[in-house]
């Protein structure tokens, strides 16, 4: 099979510098859940994966981790990049994942079907990638944990309605469940497990 | 990538991409688990155990070229083990190095927490060696895992009872045991005690790297740190009877030194920097010269 062109190109200009970069925007995002950092890279696969989910996965993903793609992410062009530039394999199950991505609009499966690591080994837990319309102008939610001076605001758009019931019980799960990274072009925002979540009242 | 002229160079920060890659996950799943300690690849370095490999490996992963780094041994700035890895951070990634905490973005530091408190946007990496609290008390991992697991933690307050059964108060004034986020108990690397409570809602971002243990763990800034204790016996950090001898500061962690061998000793910040900074602006202990008059 001819590897197509576009698998080619869109990986790190600069690996090094690049993917320390992407992962100081990371970090900062994972300790200070709520807020929005940019992931400035020209990383981008091509397809529906957008270029910060492009990005987390060229910094994090390797040939020792698998990766899960969504339905609208998996598609012939994509797999070949995600192959050629960071050589992770792609699975089919869920529940062996360390790195899920959703693409834009798709249905947030039950998080129970991921990784949700053991009560010894917490950490052997999928971390979720999910492409959002929008980080604002969304459900008014009011975020709360480590990372948060005593609370913070945050209203990412396109979650499901029930999606304050869906995280408190993975936050009831601590210290197993997943992580999210909620992405929207080139900026992202994290929510570790242990964050606690609930609407903001009118 | 980054080469003098046509020779070969140590990639940045010395690890390979897919070392620090690996780091970096566990990094942010100890994040993610505050207190947790995440087992991880460690590398061998260009050092041995016991001189911060652990540490090492987690600033060269999270070092940029942007950053200014800063190291301390005991809150020194110039003893050996910090003047070792800061020279071969110049030498392998050629980041800014500084002695001054409030200029440094990174801060390894191997035994104390500076005096200076810390800000949003700065990283603190302490340099481990048993990352396990319970170790001392339980050698086997199989059940100290177990421990963790259950959250069950009755062993550590048995220990820190007969702490109080045979000298009357808790004698542990080191690695005193802590509670992190109100889940998993943490050893806080060897810092006197006196420095637990800079962990307490700290700003800075907190990582911990153990390099022959070969494990990380983490607390992300405004997290809850409680040091153990019992309601009759609660916890107490050090306190000195003395100012310190050069630059006259009260309430900042000391270092007994032996001036002769007729009892003669004085007792100085441990922070060197700090030290430094207080006698830059003007103030001088019992035994300090004025900075003025040094100069003359």
């Amino acid at each position: 099979m001819a590897l197509a062109n576009a698998s080619l190109d869109g990986g790190f200009q600069d690996a090094v510098f690049e993917s320390q970069a992407v992962f100081r925007g990371l970090m900062d995002a994972m300790s200070r859940p709520g807020t929005i950092q940019t992931l400035e890279t020209p990383a981008k696969a091509p397809g529906a994966l957008s270029a910060a989910q492009s990005a987390i996965l060229l910094c994090l993903a390797d040939p020792d981790t698998s990766v899960w793609l969504s339905p609208s992410l998996y598609a012939q062009d994509a797999l070949g990049w995600i192959s050629f530039h960071s050589g992770a394999p792609v699975t089919h199950s869920m529940s062996n994942a360390n790195f899920a991505f959703l693409g834009l609009g798709e249905a947030l499966p039950d998080f129970l079907g991921f990784a949700n690591g053991t009560q010894e080994y917490p950490d052997r837990s999928t971390t979720i990638i999910i492409e959002l319309p929008a980080l604002t102008g969304g459900q008014a939610l009011v975020a709360a944990g480590p990372g948060i001076e005593n609370e913070i605001d945050m209203s990412p758009s396109g979650l499901p309605d029930n999606f304050v019931r869906r995280w408190s019980a993975n936050h009831g799960l601590f210290p197993r469940g997943v992580d999210l990274i909620f992405t929207c072009g080139s900026t992202v925002m994290c929510l570790p497990r242990s964050t606690q979540l609930k609407q903001r009242e009118v | 990538m980054t080469s003098a002229g046509n020779l070969a160079t140590y990639n940045f920060a010395y690890l390979d991409e897919q070392t620090k890659r690996m780091i970096r996950r566990a990094i942010l799943k100890a994040i993610a688990i505050p207190g947790y300690q995440v087992p991880f690849a460690s590398r061998e370095m260009p050092m041995p155990y016991g001189w911060g490999t652990g540490g090492v490996q987690v600033t060269a992963s999270i070092l940029g070229p942007d950053d200014t780094l800063k190291v301390i041994d005991q809150g020194a700035d110039d003893t050996t083990n910090a003047v070792s890895i800061r020279a071969f951070f110049q030498k392998v990634a050629n980041v800014k190095v500084t002695t001054k905490t409030g200029e440094a973005t990174v801060i390894q530091t191997r035994h104390r927490i500076p005096e200076e408190p810390l800000t949003e946007g700065q990283v603190l990496v302490y340099q481990v060696p048993i990352p396990e609290p319970l170790r001392f008390l339980e050698p086997r991992e199989t059940e100290t895992r177990k421990m963790h697991a259950l959250e069950e933690y009755g062993l550590m307050h048995v220990k820190l009872y007969e702490d109080i059964a045979r000298n009357g108060h808790i004698a542990t004034t080191y690695a005193y045991p802590v509670k992190v986020g109100e889940r998993y108990v943490m050893d806080p690397s060897p810092i006197p005690k006196f420095d637990n409570p800079k962990m307490h809602r700290s700003q800075a971002l907190q990582l911990f790297g153990a390099g022959r243990e070969k494990r990380i763990y983490a607390i992300p800034p405004h997290t809850e740190v409680v040091s153990l204790d019992f309601e009759d016996y609660p916890f107490e950090i050090q306190k000195f009877e003395k100012p310190c001898a050069l630059c006259g500061a009260e309430n900042v962690y000391l270092d007994e030194v032996v001036l002769d061998d007729k009892g003669g000793r004085m007792f100085v910040c441990s922070d060197t920097d700090h030290c430094e900074d207080r006698r830059n602006a003007g103030h001088v202990g019992e035994l300090g010269v004025a900075q003025t008059e040094a100069a003359e």
